[in-house]
């Protein structure tokens, strides 16, 4: 069954528009990502996957780690490795600098 | 062309196929992803639903014409067509047809790239069919319609229906077109009849060159984005009648074989 699951990180730096990547196919994902207003980061991840909030939740935490953005992303996951997730999220970033 | 040198359309996204086929600097999506206009069906079936239902639809011109492609992404369960999607191209041939009879005619590609259409939503997703088919039968009698069929999955089930009734038909080599699909055949009519892991027969049977051959499309293209872009604005521009249907031997993999073991001196 599909997990949705929310996450939030502190943020201090802005980007400049919103990027669409991805897309929701088998071991990828589909990510939007959009400017926040606040100083703070907002996640949502649905994915097709149970069971590993805590992996998602390493991957954004070093993410964030690296890009305090203040950004709202909203993940569509079929089933995407740590690996995969986190090169989408660089170049979800990138088209967003 | 070397094939170094083409530019792949089919491994482009369904978004960067409609950028390829609208002249630079041209593309407007209308209902883009963060529209959020997805499949309200599928999460509650399990399925995980993508932003633009894998539907992509956007403005721009061809050839300095106004122009609108319409194109499926086949990543995305298939490239299948629910309610959203099919009702996003069924608009987007209604608003042609208008724009047509208005006298400020707007270039219209179904860049189709579909197994059929999504079983989670079958019959809202059939109704979409018959209002697409419906749009092109209209929208023909004004001006020509044109399908593109040069993806990796090709066009297969309802959507195959359709793309029979547009009046300019180009496919890719590498492109596929066919009513139930291998999988489905095999399912309903056993390994004889279809051996859905046997991709030289699927391609010898259903493969865009073979349907080329016969007469159910007006062009066969290369995947090779200038190619295509070139067919394309040349569909519009010189449009062509369809052919004769000229029925083709079915090839029997039996008899290929036999004549392979011959070439080697073996006897079959």
């Amino acid at each position: 069954m599909i997990e949705t699951l929310t996450y939030e990180f502190p943020a201090n730096e802005g980007v400049r528009q919103r990027a669409h990547v991805g897309v929701v196919a088998s071991g990828n994902c589909e990510i939007l990502l959009e400017p926040a207003v606040d100083g703070r980061s907002a996640i949502v991840v649905r994915t097709s996957v149970s069971g590993f909030g805590g992996t998602w939740q390493a991957v954004l935490a070093r993410f964030f780690a690296r890009n305090p953005v203040a950004v709202q992303i909203e993940i569509n996951d079929f089933g995407a490795t740590p690996a995969v997730v986190s090169l989408r999220l660089e170049q979800a970033l990138e088209s967003a600098r | 062309m070397s094939l170094l040198l083409a530019e792949s359309f089919a491994e482009r996204s369904a978004r960067d196929r409609a950028r390829a086929l609208l002249d630079a600097q041209s593309f407007r999506e209308l209902l883009d992803p963060f529209q959020r206009i997805a499949s309200p069906y599928l999460e509650a079936q399990g399925v995980v639903p993508q932003s633009d239902d894998g539907t992509v639809v956007a403005r721009g011109t061809i050839g300095g014409v106004r122009a609108c492609v319409v194109a499926t992404d086949g990543r995305f369960l298939g490239g299948s067509i629910g309610e959203i999607g099919g009702a996003k191209i069924a608009g987007a041939l209604e608003l042609a047809r208008r724009d047509a009879e208005r006298g400020t005619p707007t270039r219209l590609v179904l860049a189709l790239d579909t197994g059929g259409i999504r079983l989670q939503e079958a019959n809202l997703a059939i109704l979409t069919v018959s209002e697409i088919c419906d749009g092109i039968v209209a929208l023909r009698e004004l001006m020509p319609v044109v399908a593109l069929i040069a993806g990796r999955v090709g066009v297969y089930g309802g959507l195959s229906l359709s793309t029979a009734l547009c009046s300019q038909i180009i496919v890719s080599e590498g492109a596929r077109v066919g009513l139930n699909g291998p999988d489905v055949v095999e399912t309903e009519s056993g390994i004889d009849e279809m051996d859905s892991s046997d991709r030289p027969l699927i391609w010898r049977v259903t493969g865009g060159q073979l349907r080329f051959r016969q007469g159910f499309a007006t062009e066969l293209v290369s995947d090779d984005v200038a190619v295509i872009r070139a067919a394309v604005e040349r569909a519009f521009e010189e449009p062509r009648e369809l052919g004769p249907l000229v029925p083709q031997p079915f090839p029997d993999p039996r008899l290929e074989r036999d004549a392979f073991l011959r070439a080697m001196e073996i006897e079959p």
